[in-house]
């Protein structure tokens, strides 16, 4: 996209005043070697999604897990739902971790399990009853488009369809927060759109706040300039020189935060790497 | 150069040692602290009780079959053949149905353990479950290690009776000695303390398997070929464990219960 066709931004500003779902503060993390992270900070508001952008193999995933308490950071802190989760032992993060949903670079499914399985595996956990269980699973498939596959296993699947599962595994527990972690890398545009669609549905729909982690800036720019239309039920494009202003982004390079701005700031940008990533 | 690498490799090895130290007391804490995963405990003990029993009763029948014909030889010299039932009881119960048992278990579940929760590593299925609010240790851990304890126990008892049929077997069919001679031998000089010698062994050896199989298949790294290493040293690693343990294990219960 050219600076040229920089829509400016029209739509009204999320609300700011609301405590952060997400909080870093100059967070570092470095595996046997030198920083894989370095002093990260930045914030997820309410209903806001952050898209996180970077050439592969700068820490995105690697952020996505300290996020959720996955991985350690060795300085600096985290704050998840407004608890410190930076030395809360692992027991601790358990029933915030199941407040949050996420979407991992595979899908991550049990290969063991069926897809209601898989889909329901939180629900089960919890001794949900299984009538219930079956309702909610059908519901979040449908929500993704695959409710024939309620009895097949994730070997069947192809890998499109493992990504809308991982997406309704996420989603069954109405989660306060999703992560996802390159729900579109390796699949083909037809397949990517439909994943983009389905965030851009729960976005609009459920005004949950997410962070998507992606180095594909068409996915990027789709989800700031479209809507979910619930009455077409599709996505459609907002009209001209408008974008979703709850969508904002970041981007890693080298393991530092080089932005966090809008995508006027992302598309206006002076820094070099900003620039050179957008070319 | 040289001595820095083997300080790096002095320190990686305790690191191990400390993480799985770490690891297998986590597993055994939970067992006592809810939630348990009964049904995950019954799965388990079904792919390593069941599942291992052909191997151990083939296994234990030939040991005991080579027992009696290995000892028939020595002992006619000596003209004391009645004693060929003694010999292999005591020699199964004491001593190789708890380690033959331990080996041929280790070799099949310490493996399957390590290559499944490797795999699942790798494909981050265990960073999924974390996620989604699931202890992966409870979950997957604690079933498979106290599986291998309750199981190894039965399979050694298993493994006992059908090492002392098979003894039997050669000594009728082919050493041409009396069943009822070898039966009475064998269980008239069976002691309290020979029993407890072959029940205390399996449940060192069922933790053993249990947890280094699960130790080696959740620290995996670096892919397919990752979870290749991961089952090798499982294996590797758990039966050298168990030869070395049983020999601490005898040399305490002999100070326990002086032959």
């Amino acid at each position: 996209m050219s600076q040229a066709s920089v829509p400016a931004p029209q739509s009204p500003a999320p609300p700011q005043s609301a405590s952060p779902v997400v909080d870093l503060r100059g967070v570092s993390i470095a595996f046997d070697g030198p920083p894989v992270l370095e002093d990260i900070s930045f914030s997820v508001a309410p209903a806001e999604t952050r898209i996180l952008l970077g050439p592969a193999g700068v820490g995105k995933s690697v952020l996505l897990k300290l996020i959720i308490g996955l991985l350690p950071p060795q300085a600096g802190a985290i704050h998840l739902f407004g608890e410190d989760i930076t030395h809360l032992p692992e027991e601790k993060q358990f029933p915030l971790r199941s407040r949050a949903g996420m979407v991992f670079q595979e899908g991550a499914l049990f290969d063991s399990l069926t897809v209601r399985d898989n889909v329901a595996y939180q629900l089960i956990q919890e001794r949900v009853p299984d009538e219930e269980i079956d309702s909610r699973v059908h519901e979040a498939l449908r929500f993704v488009g695959l409710e024939e596959t309620f009895e097949m296993y994730p070997v069947s699947l192809s890998g499109g369809m493992r990504r809308r599962v991982a997406i309704a595994r996420a989603l069954i527990h109405d989660p306060e927060l999703i992560l996802y972690d390159s729900p579109t890398g390796g699949l083909d545009p037809v397949t990517s759109t439909t994943i983009i669609e389905l965030i851009v549905k729960q976005r609009d729909v459920h005004s949950t706040p997410a962070l998507l982690v992606t180095h594909r800036l068409q996915d990027a720019f789709t989800m700031c300039t479209h809507r979910f239309d619930r009455d077409q039920n599709q996505m459609v494009p907002l009209p001209d020189g408008q974008i979703n202003l709850n969508t904002t982004f970041l981007m890693l390079e080298a393991g530092r935060l080089i932005l966090d701005g809008s995508l006027h700031e992302l598309l206006h940008s002076s820094n070099n790497e900003v620039r050179e990533f957008l070319e | 150069m040289a001595t820095i690498s083997i300080d790096r490799t002095a320190k990686q090895m305790v690191l191990a040692v400390q993480e799985y130290s770490l690891f297998a007391w986590q597993a055994m804490r939970n067992l006592f602290r809810p939630p348990i995963y009964w049904t995950d405990f019954l799965m388990q003990s079904d792919v390593i009780g069941v599942g291992s029993l052909p191997i151990v009763i083939l296994s234990g029948f030939f040991t005991g079959g080579v027992l009696a014909l290995q000892s028939a030889a020595t002992l006619s010299e000596f003209g004391a053949t009645a004693v060929t039932g003694q010999f292999v009881g005591l020699t199964m119960i004491r001593e190789l149905g708890p380690v033959l048992t331990g080996i041929m278990v280790a070799g099949r579940n310490a493996s399957s353990m390590a290559s499944e929760l490797g795999s699942m590593v790798v494909t981050e299925q265990i960073d999924a479950m974390r996620a989604l609010g699931v202890d992966p240790i409870r979950k997957l851990v604690t079933p498979r290690i106290f599986s291998s304890i309750a199981m190894l126990l039965l399979l050694t008892i298993v493994s006992d009776a059908f090492g002392i049929v098979g003894g039997a077997a050669v000594t009728v069919l082919i050493s041409h000695q009396n069943g009822t001679q070898y039966f009475n031998s064998a269980y008239e000089h069976l002691l309290f303390s020979d029993i407890i010698q072959g029940m205390v062994k399996p449940l060192f050896f069922g933790y053993l398997l249990g947890s280094i199989g699960c130790f080696y298949g959740m620290r995996t790294t670096g892919g397919t070929e990752g979870v290749g290493r991961s089952t090798i040293s499982a294996v590797v690693t758990s039966s050298v464990l168990i030869i070395a343990v049983d020999f601490l294990i005898t040399h305490v219960l002999l100070s326990i219960f002086p032959t």
